[in-house]
């Protein structure tokens, strides 16, 4: 007797969406449409699915046509986020394509009268011997593949010949020549403006409004208000700007929330109510005698999203059906948020997704599309097209948390450390739409019968966690003690921004390895290896190593430094090294970056998501901080809020580690971390301060001076 | 309202609209190009800029009447998939960007400078192009794809 074979476990996007007619369709021109649940934003994801697809089904990629996520069909893959969408959409596209091959290529041979064996398939043709010939296209009538995934083996790595390749990104030629790509473009018929009346003071009540003036000016369609929540509908953006400047006059706005100092983030953070957790805790076999114990405090401020393009949604309703079209990130779960508010079935939403600019992270990009469907109540049918001001994208939108981070160290006579001890105190890094019993977006807070703030979370450890994200630390200490303390109040609002709290966390961890690696006298890159079990963190951190002459010979006013993480404990392995100039001002020279991704699908689109991430983290720590006083954000534009120049760029070389025989992970969070703490790092080497506090500025070097003296 | 006159990617062009309308809400609305983007609306990331005359300018905070009688080009005049321009084959070949809202105006201000200086240091290209914000980090892409433009129009 034979037991059944177990039934192969599905990816779990594919496990959750099973049926195969989700994913792909065969068209009669020769088209393939693949259809994944995650969404371009910026990082290439269509172009490497598309690779993945092509790959499997073996058809040129040209006939790839890829369709952006919609509620109204497309496999609800939950949000594109956490550098996970090669790993779930393309596991799930791999398995997929491969079964639908499959049965094609039985259906071919039926038709054709001969074994499967004897067929080959080359651009989506079947042929065999005597010349007999078919495609998907032919069959595909006779082909059902509305029925649920049971499992097929993909081709082994050594017959891919799209994965692996850099294939030129798919939606670049139309960005290039100008075509209408990004919500912002889109032209609907008969489309008209909104704009939304947001007070200076977060959370501040509406208490008179004189809506009058504004009615009377040319073009305005409407204005709208439902308790705090106000704005204009208009003909054009001109008429819809100069009726919220008037209504704007007309406003008066009292309350709001209370801002902490934001000088005092530590002492801020660590006064208030929290819930705590442990980590993760390991406890020695045999402990051994620490001599001294060491200790260090860490903070990073808050940190805008900073998207260059504001956020913009367009709504249009048709009786108690509403239309969506937006660049959230995930289309499901916004719907679900949105029948939160309007109390209406899931089914009367219809979401679309159209690329917006980069977010990196929870953006305003959800609270618009709430902004675009509550004014479009008030345009009679018409959609309506609503996009925020650089102020409100710069204000109203979600931050980066800040933190505080507290490492002890107990070390032995030889300095060495016995036991380890990291404490995070920060607001949760997740409030994402879709997730909870209420609803996540700014305007729910905002209108008559409001819904209370939601007060983010973090996702727990096995999803790569939020604030604790990789403070467990990838090293053989033989004892740590990992706590997260989030704060329970929230006066500045916080959601994910790229890396959660990853980038805080191994900026601190690595920073203080580098403070116990000198005080024993010991290279750095050599403490670390001796530290490390994991052989691919040990070959990056060699290969980085290798390509940036490690330790190169010291030089008045440059400094090196290393920073290392495997992203999540689970992700990608990243190894950098920073070389910089510094006396009053730092200038980040270059950044050597080792990366290994496992199978990288598309190796220039991993450099490029690796140099991105690298550039943005140099800007982070040189610059990035948002600035408020006591009642409002003050940091408003681009001046108040400065991001890294052309002419500040740091050269960034990067060297992917192929392992096509490992499954594939995402690249856009990997650099973040090891690169703040790389330049942190190569300040100590230039100047011998310790700089514990980002954004590392003039000041904060002058406060690190003032503090070593 | 009065009516203004200029050239538009080499086509005589005539609007009537208020003199202080904002260049790119004219381009983006009346005139429906929508190759320049709206950034910050101050001139300050230069999502927005076109080429007028032959200096590269935010055209969120140029007013229209500015522009009366001289020549405009925005990224749709600057060539299209039958006849690129090799800066828009550059940033293809080069993969330039990650979600390439900024590079329409990373392209006209690139455009301007190559109008101006044929052979540009790669530090003229940063230069140049230091009053474009990129926040997705592809800056490096960018000035390498300029850098080739260049040598190809450059060419003998």
């Amino acid at each position: 007797m034979t037991s059944p074979s177990p039934r192969p476990t599905l990816p779990v996007s594919l496990a959750a969406n099973p049926k195969l007619s989700s994913w792909i369709k065969f068209e009669t021109n020769g088209q393939v449409v693949v259809s994944p649940g995650k969404v371009e934003i910026g990082q290439g994801i269509i172009t490497a699915l598309a690779q993945i697809a092509a790959d499997e089904l073996d058809v040129e990629i040209g006939r790839v046509r890829m369709v952006r996520a919609s509620t109204a069909g497309s496999p609800n893959e939950g949000v594109t986020s956490g550098s996970l969408s090669i790993q779930q959409s393309g596991r799930a596209l791999r398995q997929a394509c491969a079964e639908i091959r499959q049965i094609f290529l039985t259906a071919a041979a039926d038709r054709l009268g001969i074994e499967t064996d004897a067929l080959e398939i080359s651009d989506g043709t079947f042929s065999g011997p005597g010349n007999v010939r078919t495609n998907y296209w032919e069959l595909a009538d006779d082909v059902s593949l509305d029925r649920d995934a049971a499992g097929a083996a993909p081709k082994p790595p050594s017959r891919r010949v799209l994965a692996g390749h850099s294939a030129q990104r798919l939606d670049i030629p139309d960005k290039v020549f100008a075509q209408r790509r990004f919500i912002h473009d889109l032209v609907l018929p008969d489309l008209s403006h909104g704009r939304v009346l947001r007070p200076e003071r977060c959370g501040a009540r509406l208490v008179a409004l004189d809506e009058n003036a504004a009615r009377t000016i040319a073009g305005v369609i409407a204005i709208y208000r439902d308790g705090n929540f106000a704005g204009v509908v208009g003909e054009t953006e001109q008429a819809a700007e100069a009726a919220l400047a008037t209504l704007r006059k007309s406003a008066t706005w009292s309350g709001g929330e209370r801002l902490p100092s934001e000088n005092e983030l530590a002492s801020f953070l660590k006064a208030q109510p929290v819930e705590s957790t442990i980590v993760d805790k390991k406890t020695a076999a045999s402990p051994e005698r620490k001599a001294r114990t060491i200790r260090a405090q860490y903070t990073r401020p808050y940190m805008a999203h900073a998207s260059i393009a504001p956020s913009c949604a367009i709504a249009q309703w048709d009786g108690d059906r509403v239309h969506v079209w937006t660049h959230s990130q995930g289309v499901y779960l916004l719907r679900a948020d949105l029948a939160l508010v309007l109390k209406l079935p899931t089914e009367n939403i219809t979401v679309e997704h159209i690329e917006g600019a980069g977010c990196y992270g929870h953006n305003g990009a959800d609270d618009v599309a709430l902004d675009a469907v509550l004014l479009a109540k008030a345009a009679r049918g018409r959609p309506v097209r609503v996009q925020w001001s650089r102020a409100d994208e710069m204000t109203h939108a979600p931050f980066g948390a800040a933190m505080a981070i507290e490492i002890e160290a107990d070390l032995d006579t030889q300095g060495d450390i016995v036991d380890w001890r990291h404490a995070i105190w920060s607001n949760g890094h997740a409030a994402r739409p879709g997730r909870a019993p209420q609803p996540a977006l700014l305007a729910a807070t905002e209108i008559g019968n409001p819904f209370p703030r939601m007060i983010s979370t973090n996702p727990p450890q096995a999803n790569g966690g939020g604030g604790d994200r990789n403070s467990v630390p990838l090293y053989d200490f033989p004892a740590w003690t990992i706590a997260s303390h989030r704060l329970l109040t929230m006066p500045i609002r916080t959601s994910a921004l790229r890396t959660l709290g990853a980038q805080g966390n191994v900026f601190a961890i690595e920073s203080f390895l580098n403070e116990i690696a000198a005080a024993k006298g010991e290279d750095p890159i050599a403490f670390r290896l001796r530290h490390l079990r994991d052989e691919r963190a040990k070959d990056v951190i060699r290969s980085v190593a290798r390509r940036a002459n490690w330790k190169p010979a010291p030089r008045a006013g440059v400094g090196h430094g290393i920073g290392f993480t495997r992203y999540k404990n689970s992700g990608a392995y990243c190894a950098v090294i920073a070389e910089i100039e510094g006396e009053e001002d730092i200038r980040v020279k270059k950044l050597t970056i080792a990366v290994d991704v496992g199978e990288a699908i598309n190796p220039d689109g991993v450099v490029n998501q690796i140099e991105g991430g690298a550039i943005q983290a140099s800007s982070w720590v040189l610059k990035e901080r948002v600035r408020f006083d006591r009642e409002r954000i003050t940091s408003t534009s681009w001046t108040d809020y400065p991001i890294l120049r052309f002419s500040e760029v740091p050269a960034v070389e990067v060297e992917v580690i192929q392992r096509p025989e490992i499954e594939p992970v995402g690249a856009g969070e990997a650099a973040h971390g090891p690169v703040t703490a790389a330049i942190a790092n190569a300040v100590f080497d230039c100047l011998g301060l310790r700089v514990r506090h980002l954004p590392i500025t003039r000041e904060s070097l002058i406060a690190a001076m003032d503090l070593a003296s | 309202m009065p009516s203004i006159r200029f050239r538009l990617n080499g086509v005589a062009t005539e609007i009537v609209a208020d003199p202080a309308s904002p260049l790119l809400s004219i381009l983006r609305g009346e005139l429906g190009l929508t190759g320049a983007h709206f950034g910050c609306g101050s001139g300050e990331c230069g999502a927005c800029r076109v080429i007028v005359g032959d200096r590269a300018v935010t055209s969120c905070d140029t007013p229209l009447w500015s522009v009366a009688g001289k020549d405009v080009t925005t990224l749709e005049g600057l060539g299209n998939p039958e006849r690129p321009h090799p800066l828009q084959r550059a940033f293809i070949a080069e993969q330039a960007m990650q979600c390439g809202y900024c590079i329409s105006g990373v392209m006209m201000s690139a455009a301007a400078l190559l109008m101006q200086n044929k052979r540009p240091s790669e530090a003229e290209v940063r230069s140049a192009l230091d009053r474009n914000l990129c926040r997705c980090g592809a800056q490096n892409r960018m000035v390498r794809a300029v850098l080739t433009a260049a040598e190809e129009m450059d060419a003998p």
